[in-house]
Formats: structure tokens, C-alpha cells, sequence
């Protein structure tokens, strides 16, 4: 904790973001909190929508919503190509060789729930190892470790440094134990902004014949994920963390791995032919989506990823990349501040403690500020317990931040410093 | 600033910076630790209680300024008291925090914590060391948790 950050050789975005504009498609963030103009630094746990996503949605169900997939009416008929074409939106927009591995799915949390309950049930048996590393968010632990207590398989755990980088010489040692039967690991942690060499990863697994699973709810609104380069097996995200709606998620599966695993949820429109005796399943990817989906959260998501195409997420990560090393700068000038996650390779977020002043109690005078950030664990306690905190306060960034809101961060957190001395 | 010190009043600064019975007690009667899973905030409070009288109480634990001085300012408003007197004390607290009535009488130094109604979010914090009182009360295995 006490190595300075280094800081993120990004330039200052050469192409201009309009952020007077992109602000303006932001209809939430125009509007006072406790007197204050609001300050929205809590983009790690949901990023705020734009007009082009609130349209789409209010579109589907003020003018062709209906039931996909089964009717024979016109309405049906649109809201099955809406909802189909979304499919090929994140299929275009991960790179993915097919939309038949594009899975539509509650989130990231039910994407690897998907995985573990039905790849990992058909998997795993005891005495198996599962691969994660210390730096999961809850979601990607707590499904593991149901499988580890059905299978009596066992969860080894890739340490990371005091600076929040992952000990690959750890990881490579752990995949050599022969009994691995699947990693899993964030591309960015939510807890420490850390940007995991995903690619490596994948790579080190795969020579060894280990599929791969990696978590991208915070990477996937920052970083471009080119599915077929990557070459990981299952790849989750939400939409909420990339402008789009809450309730909606994407699990990329592999088609070869898909097809061999037996589906999650038994229900309507993932079958056949069903009998009493016998169900066939449907093809991919409906054999994974039982039951009426969120039809206008997906429609919804796809307006989301058409809108990030507009700005380039390249211009957008370039911005981010400002605002965070503006930020990293500022929270150091302020005496009793330490920054937790100090990664070489960093993303949009910062976290921190600043004396024994409990995040919570930072949290909500903030808040009074107009500030919004995230106080707490982060759904992250394992981290926590690494550094020896219960929480942090974390400050995250979307691209509709400006560096006068950085500052507003920074003058709060004074005041949190005055009111406490 | 001002509406944030009615919150943060001098006396609660002051119990977080130092907290008073902030220790484990050897013998407890009573022992309970109570959790704020939203936070991760955890105490422990201990109780001696004999003859019906609370004759010590403590706690330990990490939490926000808010919990920590709620649970110091309650160990110094319960020891001494009759066990019988718990409930009705932390029924008037859990009223001043949750709504805007007037202060009931006898409740001295806690009702610095009124603040908290203005913070709908907080009040969790404020009654964590309550619940856990109570809980020890109840002889709770499982600590309780305030969600």
C-alpha cells in the first residue's frame, strides 16, 4: 500500500469527446443532490443511461413488445428480430465467431452460476482443482465453492502482490497440479481497478488443457475484448455496468463446450419436443434460456453497446485514463490518504482509506458534498482481509466524468478531513 | 457543513475517537456479536449481569464512527441499569433515530444520535450494538445481523 501508483502512460485523448454532449444524453445527471450538483463516481457498481438505451426501451414496450420466439403475429415477429438482433450486437461487439455463443442471461452473477451448476456439475468430481484468485468479487467465488461442497472438489487460490498484481509464477505452479479442471479470474478487479494480463492467462491455461473463465463485468464498459484473440472458453458480463439496463447479462460459452454441457434451467422455450417420457433440447442458444427473457433489457443492452461503438471505447478508456491518474495525483496530496490497488496496469477506479476515518462515515459526508462513491467491502471481503481493512472508499469512472468533478471528489474529501480532526 | 455536524456531533467524534468499555470482558455472562453484512462492520458486546442488574458491560469490534460511538455512549447508559430497563431504553433510542418525535425523557447522552433520522442509511449502524445486546440477552450462537 505505501508504493506510489505508477501512473498510466495514456496521453490526453487526442479525439476530443464532446462531454458537454455526452453529459447531455445523461438525463440523471442533471440534478442536485442535498443542494449540490450531483457527482456520480459510483460507476463500478452501475453505470447511469444514456437516452439512446432509456429510448430503446420505452420504444420496445410503447410500440412493438411482445412475447419472442413463439407467435405468429406481427408484434411477436419484430420483438423476436429486435431481440435477436441484440444477439448479434454483442456477438459484433465481443467478437464472438457466433451469436449461437451468445447466452442471454440475468448477469454476470447468473453467467457464472450457469457455468459452475452446469459445465462444473458435469465436470468436476473429487479431488479435482478449480482455480481462482484472490481477487474475486463474491460472485465469482461463492458459485465455486457451492460446486467444491457438491463435488468435494477443492478451490486454490492465485495470490496477489501488496500492489495488487497477481503472482503468475503462483498461478502457472497451481495449473501444474494435474487436477485443474477450470480457471476462473477477473479481467478487471472491482476492488482495486487492477487489469489482469487475461490473455497470458488464458494462454498458460490452455497449454495445459484447461478451460478458462473469465469474469468481465468491470472490463467490458473500458477495455475492447476481442473473444476470438482472447481465445478464453466462457467470458460473462452485465449490462448494467455498460450502459445498458440492470437484470440483463451476456455469458459467452465456447459452441464446442456449450453443446457437451446440459442446460441450467429446464422451462419453455429451451426444448424441442416434450413428452412425459422425454425432452429434447433446443439448439443453441435457446437450450440456455428457459422461460420468457428480459426482451427489453436485451434490446435495451444492444442500444447500450451501439452507443459505446459511437464514442470508440478506445476514446473512452483515454478519457477514463485522465480522469484516473488526475485523481490518483489529488487523493496523494491529501495527507493520511493511501490508495489500495496500485497496479501497474490500472483501470477507471480508485480505491482508498484515508486515516482510521471509517469509508462509511467518508461515504456519507460525501453524499452531503453531491458526491456519490461506494463505501464498504466491495463484495469483495477476501480483499479486504489481504490488506487488513473492513472497507474502503472507492471512486470509479464513466465517461461522462469531468476533471471538475475529480476536483469536487478531492475538496469533499477535505472536508471529510476537517470535520473529523 | 452544518446539517453534517448534527450528524456528526462533538460528543459522537469524541466516544469514536474514545470509546469507553471498548474491551472484552474475562467472565461474561452474556457475550453476542452482531454484523452488518451490508458493511461488514462486526462487534462483540459483553455483559455481567447479576441480580437482574447489569453490573458490566463492554464491547469490541471495527466499525463507522456511527457504530462505535452508539455502542460506546450505550455501555455507559447501561451499566448499572436493572436488565429490565434494555428494552424500554432501546425502544425510545430506535424511535429517536427512526422518526422525528421528540426526545423521550431518560435518555441523556444517547439522544445525541438523533441526527441519524436524517440519514435513513446510517441508522443500521446506530442500532448494530443494540441488536447484539439483545441478542446476547437471547444467549444468540449466530451473531445478529442487522439486515
Amino acid at each position: 500500500m505505501s508504493a506510489l501508483p505508477v501512473l498510466t502512460t495514456v496521453p490526453a485523448s487526442n479525439t476530443s469527446l464532446d462531454l458537454t454532449g455526452i453529459r447531455a444524453e445523461f438525463p440523471i445527471l442533471r440534478q442536485q443532490i442535498h443542494g449540490k450538483p450531483l457527482v456520480y463516481l459510483d460507476n463500478a457498481a452501475s453505470v447511469q443511461k444514456p437516452n439512446a438505451v432509456i429510448n430503446a426501451i420505452s420504444d420496445c414496450y410503447s410500440r412493438y413488445y411482445a412475447n419472442i420466439h413463439r407467435g405468429v403475429h406481427l408484434l411477436s415477429e419484430r420483438s423476436t428480430i429486435a431481440y435477436e438482433g441484440a444477439r448479434e450486437k454483442v456477438r459484433a461487439f465481443l467478437n464472438a465467431a457466433s451469436v449461437r455463443e451468445i447466452i442471454f442471461t440475468r448477469g454476470t452473477t447468473e453467467s457464472i452460476n450457469l457455468v459452475a451448476s452446469s459445465f462444473g456439475g458435469n465436470t468436476v468430481k473429487a479431488g479435482d482443482e478449480i482455480v481462482i484468485t484472490g481477487m474475486e468479487h463474491h460472485s465469482n467465488i461463492v458459485p465455486w465453492q457451492l460446486l467444491c461442497q457438491r463435488t468435494g472438489a477443492v478451490l486454490k487460490v492465485v495470490p496477489f502482490t501488496d500492489a495488487g498484481e497477481l503472482i503468475l509464477e503462483e498461478y502457472e505452479r497451481l495449473l501444474n497440479s494435474g487436477r485443474v479442471k477450470l480457471a476462473v479470474f477477473v479481467h478487471i478487479s472491482n476492488a482495486l481497478g487492477t487489469i489482469n494480463p487475461v490473455k497470458t492467462m488464458v494462454d498458460l491455461a490452455r497449454a495445459r488443457g484447461i478451460p478458462t473463465l473469465i469474469d468481465g463485468a468491470q472490463a467490458i464498459a473500458h477495455l475492447k475484448v476481442d473473444i476470438q484473440e482472447l481465445d478464453c472458453d466462457f467470458y460473462a458480463f452485465s449490462g448494467h455496468k455498460v450502459y445498458g439496463p440492470s437484470g440483463v447479462g451476456v455469458l459467452y460459452g465456447k459452441q464446442i463446450l456449450l453443446e457437451a454441457m446440459p442446460p441450467y434451467q429446464g422451462g419453455g422455450d429451451m426444448i424441442s419436443v416434450v413428452t412425459f417420457e422425454k425432452t429434447e433440447y433446443a439448439d443453441l442458444p435457446n437450450k440456455f434460456e428457459a422461460g420468457t427473457p428480459n426482451i427489453a433489457g436485451v434490446i435495451g443492452l444492444g442500444a447500450a453497446l451501439d452507443w459505446v461503438n459511437q464514442l470508440g471505447l478506445s476514446t473512452v478508456a483515454a478519457h477514463e485514463n485522465d480522469l484516473l491518474d488526475d485523481a490518483t495525483v489529488q487523493l496523494l496530496e491529501i495527507p493520511g490518504l493511501s490508495i489500495m490497488g496500485t497496479a501497474r496496469d490500472k483501470a477507471a477506479l480508485v480505491a482508498f482509506t484515508l486515516q482510521d476515518i471509517h469509508p462509511h462515515d467518508i461515504g456519507t459526508i460525501l453524499d452531503r458534498e453531491g458526491v456519490a462513491i461506494r463505501a464498504g467491502h466491495h463484495c469483495a471481503q477476501p480483499v479486504m482481509q489481504r490488506y487488513g481493512v473492513p472497507a474502503t472508499a472507492r471512486a470509479s469512472f464513466a465517461v461522462y466524468n469531468t476533471s471538475d468533478e475529480v476536483n469536487a471528489l478531492v475538496k469533499a474529501l477535505w472536508k471529510v478531513k476537517e470535520l473529523f480532526s | 457543513m452544518n446539517d453534517l455536524r448534527d450528524l456528526y456531533q462533538e460528543v459522537i467524534l469524541d466516544h469514536n475517537k474514545r470509546p469507553r468499555n471498548f474491551r472484552i470482558l474475562p467472565q461474561p455472562t452474556h457475550h453476542a456479536d452482531g454484523v452488518n453484512p451490508l458493511c461488514g462492520d462486526r462487534i462483540s458486546v459483553f455483559l455481567d449481569i447479576d441480580d437482574d442488574i447489569i453490573q458490566d458491560i463492554s464491547f469490541q469490534g471495527a466499525g463507522c464512527a456511527i457504530s462505535s460511538a452508539s455502542a460506546s455512549l450505550m455501555t455507559e447508559a447501561l451499566k448499572g441499569k436493572p436488565v429490565a430497563e434494555i428494552e424500554h431504553l432501546f425502544e425510545a433510542f430506535h424511535t429517536v433515530v427512526t422518526t422525528n418525535s421528540e426526545c423521550p425523557k431518560g435518555l441523556g447522552k444517547l439522544s445525541v444520535l438523533a441526527g441519524v433520522r436524517d440519514y435513513p442509511s446510517r441508522v443500521k449502524c446506530a442500532t448494530l450494538a443494540w441488536h447484539a445486546v439483545r441478542a446476547a440477552l437471547e444467549q444468540h450462537k449466530q451473531p445478529v445481523a442487522t439486515e
